[in-house]
Parts: C-alpha cells; structure tokens; sequence
C-alpha cells in the first residue's frame, strides 16, 4: 500500500480512536505529507510505509512535544530525536504524537495533564503506563507499532495491560537523544507492536550507537532475528521470587500455561531465583527521582515553555509560579523525593545505598544467566489491567504494578511482554528476560510462542 | 600580635578549544549574544552531552604541566542549582573522582624566596552563560554563548602566606598553563578567573582560621588588593575581639572594598551525584604517557637551558622566558645567527616594547638577526637600527640592508667624508676647540656627538674620534 492510502486509512482511524484520549498531537496534513514523502523514496526501505506513533517524550519538528505536562504545553523542537530520524529514513510515517503520564511518570496514564488514556477493551480501566497511549493505539489497531519509553516498565507495563507486544532493549542499544529525560541511568526508548515482527522491526531500525548519545554502545545494530522452528535447546529460568502467593489467578494461570507450552515446544523450564528482585521498587523510587530531580531542573521558564512571573516579580518566584504551576502532582512529588535522597546528609543513606542494591540486584541476573539459563519467563505485571482512579490515591499501590518489571530496568536487560491470554476478557502479559545485548534470540524465542499460543484464549 | 595569612586559591581556566566542552558550537569570546547556542548547551528537552576529547587532552596537559598525577578514571558528576545563566538547572563538573590530583607548583615568593604550592586537583567542567544587566532597561538579559565552555578548575592548598605570594603563584601558574598550550589565560576575555580563599591565624600556629572567599577580581594586580583589603578587615575583626564569619567577598575594584554576598545564597547544597548521561571518563597508562611526552618545554626549564646555553644573565632569562612567545621568539633569533647576548637586549627592548603594544612580533626573527649581524658588522649605528626595526615592523617584507640603505642610515666611515663633517664642526666651535687644546680633554665626547649629528647619525662613531684627535692636534701644531 502507497504511503498516501496508508495516511488516509490511518487518519481515519485515529479519527475513530479519539474517545481513547490516547493522541495529544496528530493531523491528517501532517500524515498526508508523511506519505507523500515515504512515497518519493526509493523502493525497499525496510518500513516501507509503516505508520508509527511516538510517545510525546520524543521530540519531532513536526509536532509539539509536551511530555503530557502543561510546563510544555505548546512547546516544539527544533530538532528530531535520533530515533525519529532513524524511522523516517527507513520509510516509516510519523503517524501522533501519544499520550503519557507527565515526563513518564506513573503507571497508568491518568497523571497526564492532558486527561487520561482509556483502556481500548474497557474504557473503565487504564491502559498501563506511562506509554499508556502508545499500547492503546496499537491495541486498538490503529497503527500496527509505535516507539514508547521506559524508564521502569512503562512499555512492558502498558503492553501486558492492553495485549500487545512491548519491548524494551538492553540501556544502551537505542540512542536517547532527543528523548526527553527522566531517569537517564534507566531510560530507554522501547517498542510496541502488534507483533512480534513489528517490533523486531522497528526496534532494529532504531538501534545501534549514536555519536549524539555517550551512553550508547558501539554495536552492530540489531538484527530481526530468524524464525525457530521450537524451542529445543533453550532454558528458561522461572524466578521464584516473581510468583507470590498472591498473584492474581488469571495471570498465575496464564503463565502456567506458558511454562507448559515452553516445555512442549522442547524449552528446558529451571526454577531459579533472584533473591534482590524484591528490592527493586524501593530501589527504583530512590534513583529515578534523584536522576529526575536534576533532568526537570532545566523546566524553570527562562528559555522555553510556559512562563509564569510570581507575585513578587524576581526570578525565585517565577521559578517557584513556573514550576508550582506547570508541574503536576505525581511529578512535584518525585522531584521533591529525589531532592531529598541527594541532600547533604542524605545521600550515604539514600542514593549510595539504593546504587548497592542496584549492582546487587543487576548480579543477581548475571549469575542466574551464567548458570546455564538462556531466557528468564516472569509475569509482567501481577494483576491485569486495573480500574482507573483505583490507584491514584495511594502512590504506593501505583508504584507495585511494576514490581516485576523494575529490577530488569535497573540491570539495564532487554525484556518484553507478550501476549499469552486473557482473563475474564483482560489481557494478560508474559515477560521474557534476556541477557544484555541478548534481543535477538528474546524476540526469536517470543515469536515462537506467538506462533502456537492464542493471546485471545481465555484461561480461567 | 602578629598574625600568619593563609591563602589558598580556586583557578578557573579556559580551556583553548575551537569546540564547547560537551557539543559542537564555538567558543569565540565576542559574538552576538545567543549566536553560538545549540539544543545541548542551551539545556533543550531531550539533548545529550558528549565530551570533546581535545579538552580532555588539553586538562589533562594542564595536569601534567602542574605535577599532578591523573587518574585512569574519573567521573563527571551534576552539580544541581538554579540561576538564569544555568540552562539545564545543573552544571557538569567533576567532584569526588576528579581528573587529576596531587600536583605542585614552584614559585619565587617575593618574601619567602624559592617555595611550592600543593596542587589539590585539578578537574575539568563546562562554564555557566552570562547575565547582561544593561541591555534592556529594568531586565535582565541571557547570554548563552559562553555557556558549555570548557573550563580546568585548578585547586590549590592552603600554602601561600601573603597576598603578594598568591600574585607571584598566579604569575607562574598562569606561565606553565599558557607554556603548555592549555589556556590562552587572560583575565580581560575571562579565560581566567580566581576565586580566594584567605583566613589569619596567630604565626606560629597551626591551626586554621575561618576562612572567606573573595571573588570578582579583573587582574593579578586586583588579587592582590582584594586580599590586602580582606586580610586587613579580618586582622581589624579579631583584633577587637569579634570573629571572622564564613562568607563570600565581592571585590569592587573602583571602591577597594570587599562586600559580603547576600548570605542566603551560600546556603548552596549542590547535591552532586555522578551525571549517568556520561559514563565514566576512562584514560589508558599508554595514552596519558604519550601527553606526557607530548609536552612542551615549560617555563622553568627553558629559563635553566637559557642560562645555560646561552649564558644569559638568570634576570635577564627570567624576563625573556615570562612570555612563551617571546621566549620562542629569542630562540629563532639566536637560531638565525644572531649574537645571544645581543638578542636577548633587543628582545627586552624593542621586541618587548612592539609585543606589549601590538601582542605581536611584526620583524621575522630571520630579520632582526640580519639587522643585529649588520650592526656588528659597523654598516649601521646602533642607534640607527631602532630605526631600521621600526622600518622593518611597518612592513616586514623589506630585508633590512635595503631599508638602512632607503632610509639614508648606512654608517660612512670613509675618511674624507669623515675629516669634512669633523672639520665643519670644529669650525663652528671654535671656543670648545681653544678649551680642549688647553687641556680639557672630556669635551672629545661633546664633539664626537656634535659629528654624529651632523652627518645624521650616518658617521661610523669609532671611525670619527682618531680624526677628531688626529685634526685637533695637527691645528695645535700649528
């Protein structure tokens, strides 16, 4: 299909998926140029007229980009992220801009200042966050892949919710320039898709080193990886640890079934463990607010961005009026506990400590993996998708739907979520656990189980 | 009682890149505000840094240069405060794994004689913008060109005893960091900046006082008079019974006076912590060898090769080697042939005097040796040189025969022309001649500059005074 139909037919369905609230920036000029441009490129771009919506953390020229805070509102880049770049050279169309928690902060997509994002299956619940605008576009079908990012399971998270393919790849292997900081230690431009192959193919597009980024690591860009026959001569590793007493039954179900299809594909399924795993939460919510805490410095209404002069006129009152009124609660709140965590005083107890269990945790995995296991298989996220309002008023509560998720930010490890089923009609998500640097055979391994399960199947 | 000063200095250099410490713009000191701005130095959502190795290469000369050791790995850390020049609310520093460590500096102390100053570290950062308070009536204006510029913060300890010392240790530090091709160090572009850190004590303890910072100071010069000034107002304080506070001074330069800063801003917890967008700044054993060959002669070693080798007096030595363009500069000179001795006066006289006009030697080296060999040779009077010198810094193009030549300055010491202008003056002094026939003998120098300027300064000086002597006692013969 040209990239001129494709703009039509996803104009029209972004069209469709408003009530979603998943968009914040799109027009159907915007699409149409994007096709008109795909359409001029030579034939044999490796997305040929793939449509492709961007979490608005990931800055465009084209668009706004607001980071879902009314600090932003109305502000545009003058430059693309790398990763922007890399998908428009490779054919792919700039399709929206999508909704978030505010500078990805939140599990759910109801943090952002925009309004929330509906669960596309019932509109009731959250899709998941902070890509939570992201995951619904691609449930809903509108686009068949679109980049989010991750700082702590805000891909894995929202693609388990929603029942899509959500990949985050190892820190390092996707450049970060041009997305919009929040835990640099953590972030990582991750992927959504409708498939496996989708996301295979987006992800290898937009990886590989940057001279623009320093942390990202010299290479060889990831390749899509070639389809298995089973899974013979793979071991998985199921954590222990990642199957409390009370996980939720249509996801302990749910994964069961997994294991058993894992072992019938001719995989080796080895219980093992991870002992420092249960310390990531609290670990998580000391580094990524510390990191935060400095990356949201720079939003104090001097350069760019919304301006608010105080009552008293000097510049700590429009510092404070800027940024009182321009942040939301959610973020006010982990700036104020990263500022904390790195006083004079503090930092020994709080941020050194939480960088030891860190490297505690991120050995946990190294040794698990030394011992013979090739991928590790863990529920995403311990309940499926929850009630909107359910959690934001216990931050705590919001914090533990990404319990399973966090520790793989903080050891840097390529994972994704697929989908293995649905409970009561809610999807439920498989996470898959590679080594560092180890996507392709997590990819050639989930698209094996993608191939012989049925995502829509009911388990209870 | 007497008191002991204690005075210990924070130098922050610039470091002589084309480039910004963390992205491509340039670092021109002058251009229209906000013109060298990019989204990495104006702190734009979603921007990255990435260090420019040659100011990496550059600290880490300065580093060697200074003694220090360098460490195979540092860390770039955030230091987190809010200012309108700050654009991304932090600025990327080095703090408890710094670049470099351990380092001293010789000095000559104008009271203390030949002594060292500790080196604590030295470690490389990015500079803030600049704030303009006179462009728009009643507001404040950003300049963000300078900042992102590549700074070495050099660190030393608490070892000097005067404020005369800390000038005379600036003076060095400032030779070895422009020997070294670290820094251009001038305090007018802002290349350099010291911040001072002084406190008394009672002499002959050891203990440290409260010390203060005092900032803002334009020159050398005003180092020293801020210090003058603080050290007087802290021995005035103690010496009435009340005691030294712990501030940050201003010094104003018109006034001489040093002004607290309002004390809420020193309240400063700057909450440093490793910045995770820059891994770990890793150098090999190998690589931070190979600087260290790379280095340049620095000042005190060229100061000992040039009383050595040229048997230069160490004063003289010293002022030629104050500069390191003059110092190259002398060498060309004696290397074109030139008398070394001779040289190094021309070089302290007029080369210095065109340098500190103009920052410029506008004579090739090749052509003041040309010149000093045709002194030598008596073809032109020293006294006409300077003038071929100034010839030759109007246009350097001409060689500088032919310029004595086309300026009429070619001595003349043949005998008629000689015995002429002799004979004119000694016709037009008759009572000078009557006085030295009888016997005042002195006035030989009155008529040999009586000759010099008649034939305008052309008469070959030691070609003139045997035909004076020869032509005053053949008419007394008479």
């Amino acid at each position: 299909m040209s990239g001129a139909a494709t703009a039509r037919e996803t104009g029209a369905r972004l069209a469709k998926a408003q009530p979603l609230n998943a968009v914040l920036h799109w027009s159907q000029e915007l699409l149409d140029a994007e096709g008109a441009r795909v359409d001029a490129m030579p034939a044999g771009s490796s997305l040929a007229a793939m449509p492709v919506a961007l979490k608005d953390n990931i800055v465009t020229v084209e668009q706004p980009t607001t980071c879902g805070s009314r600090i932003l509102e109305g502000y545009v880049s003058p430059y693309n992220a790398t990763v922007v770049e890399r998908l428009r050279a490779a054919g792919a169309m700039i399709a929206a801009k999508t909704n978030l928690d505010e500078f990805a902060m939140g599990s759910s997509t109801e943090h952002s200042a925009f309004g929330r994002v509906k669960h596309p299956l019932d509109p009731s619940r959250v899709p998941g966050g902070s890509s939570g605008g992201s995951a619904a576009l691609v449930a809903a079908g509108v686009v068949p892949a679109a980049l989010g990012s991750e700082t702590g399971g805000s891909v894995r998270q929202p693609a388990s919710f929603c029942g899509v393919v959500g990949v985050k790849p190892s820190y390092g292997r996707v450049s970060r320039y041009g997305l919009v900081a929040f835990g640099s230690s953590l972030d990582c431009v991750s992927v959504f898709g409708r498939t496996v192959d989708d996301a295979a193919r987006v992800l290898s597009t937009i990886s590989g080193s940057d001279p623009l980024d320093a942390t990202t690591v010299d290479r060889a860009p990831m390749r899509v990886p070639k389809a298995l026959p089973d899974l013979r001569g793979l071991t998985v590793g199921v954590p222990k640890e990642y199957f409390p007493a009370d996980l939720d039954a249509g996801v302990s179900t749910a994964l069961r079934r997994t294991t058993e299809q894992i072992q019938g594909l001719g995989g080796e399924v080895r219980l093992v463990s991870l002992p420092n795993s249960a310390y990531a939460v609290p670990t998580y919510y000391i580094i990524a607010p510390a990191e935060a805490a400095a990356n949201l410095a720079r939003y104090d209404g001097v350069r760019y961005g919304k301006r608010r002069i105080g009552p008293e006129g000097d510049i700590r009152s429009l510092y404070r009026t800027t940024r009182g009124e321009g942040f939301g609660e959610e973020v006010r709140r982990r700036i104020l506990v990263g500022t904390y965590v790195l006083s004079a005083g503090y930092y020994d107890a709080y941020y050194k400590k939480a960088q030891q269990v860190r490297a505690l945790i991120a050995d946990d995995f190294r040794k698990v993996f030394d011992s013979g296991i090739d991928l590790l298989l863990t529920p995403t996220t311990p309940t499926p998708a929850f009630k909107a309002g359910e959690k934001t008023e216990d931050p705590v509560a919001m914090y533990l739907a990404d319990v399973f998720v966090c520790p793989m930010s903080l050891a840097g490890l390529p994972a994704m979520s697929l989908p293995v089923g649905r409970s009561e009609g809610l999807p439920i998500g498989a996470q898959l656990v590679a080594p560092h640097f180890g996507e392709e055979l997590l990819l050639a391994a989930a698209q094996v189980l993608e191939r012989t399960m049925d995502p829509l199947a009911e388990v209870r | 009682m007497a008191w002991e000063t204690v005075i210990g200095l924070e130098v922050h250099v610039q470091l002589r890149t084309r480039t910004k410490m963390f992205c491509g713009n340039r670092t021109t000191f002058g251009d229209p505000p906000n013109t060298n701005v990019c989204p990495v130095c104006l702190g734009l959502p979603g921007a990255l840094p990435v260090p420019n190795a040659e100011a990496i290469r550059l600290a880490v000369r300065g580093a060697l240069a200074l003694g220090c050791t360098v460490h195979e790995t540092s860390v770039f850390a955030r230091k987190n405060y809010f200012y309108p020049d700050l654009p991304k609310g932090y600025q990327i520093s080095q703090f408890d794994r710094p670049l470099a460590t351990g380092g001293s500096v010789s000095f000559d102390s104008p009271e203390r004689g030949r002594m060292q100053v500790g080196i604590t570290r030295l470690h490389v950062e990015e500079d803030a913008g600049k704030l303009l308070h006179d462009r728009f009536p009643g507001k404040t204006a950003v300049d963000l060109n300078r900042a992102g510029t590549p700074l070495a913060e050099i660190v030393s300890e608490p070892d000097l005893r005067s404020p005369a010392e800390a000038r005379a240790y600036l003076t060095t530090l400032r030779q070895i960091l422009v020997y070294a091709g670290v820094s251009e160090c001038s305090m007018e572009q802002g290349s350099l900046r010291v911040d001072a850190n002084l406190s008394i004590r009672p002499a002959g303890t050891s203990r440290l006082g409260t010390k203060t910072e005092v900032k803002n100071m334009n020159s050398f010069a005003n180092v020293e008079r801020a210090l003058e000034v603080e050290r007087a107002r802290q021995i005035a304080l103690v010496e009435s019974g009340r005691s030294v506070e712990q501030v940050t001074l201003l010094f104003n330069a018109g006034t001489g006076q040093v002004k607290p800063t309002r004390s809420k801003e020193e309240s400063h917890d700057y909450r440093y912590f490793p910045d995770p967008d820059l891994p770990p700044l890793v150098l090999t054993p190998a690589w931070i060898a190979e600087q260290r060959a790379a280095l340049p002669e620095l000042p005190e070693a060229k100061r000992a090769r040039l009383e050595a080798a040229h048997a230069l007096s160490a004063k003289d030595a010293r002022v030629i080697t104050a500069e390191v363009g003059l110092a190259h500069y002398f060498e060309s000179v004696v290397d074109a042939g030139a008398d070394p001795k001779t040289a190094a006066n021309w070089v302290m006289g007029e080369v210095m005097t065109t340098y500190n006009e103009s920052g410029s030697f506008p004579v090739p080296a090749a052509r003041l040796a040309e010149l000093i060999g045709l002194v030598r040779e008596g073809v032109v009077s020293h006294q006409a040189a300077k003038r071929v010198y100034s010839e030759l810094a109007q246009s350097s193009d001409q060689d500088p025969r032919t310029a004595a030549a086309r300026l009429g300055l070619v001595q003349v010491s043949d005998q008629g022309a000689l015995t002429g202008w002799v004979d004119e003056v000694l016709a037009a002094h008759p009572d000078e001649v009557a006085r030295f026939r009888d016997g005042e003998t002195k006035l030989m120098a009155f008529f040999v500059g009586q000759v010099m300027k008649r034939s305008k300064g052309k008469a070959d000086p030691k070609g003139v005074q045997p035909v004076l002597q020869e032509r005053l006692t053949v008419a007394a013969d008479r």
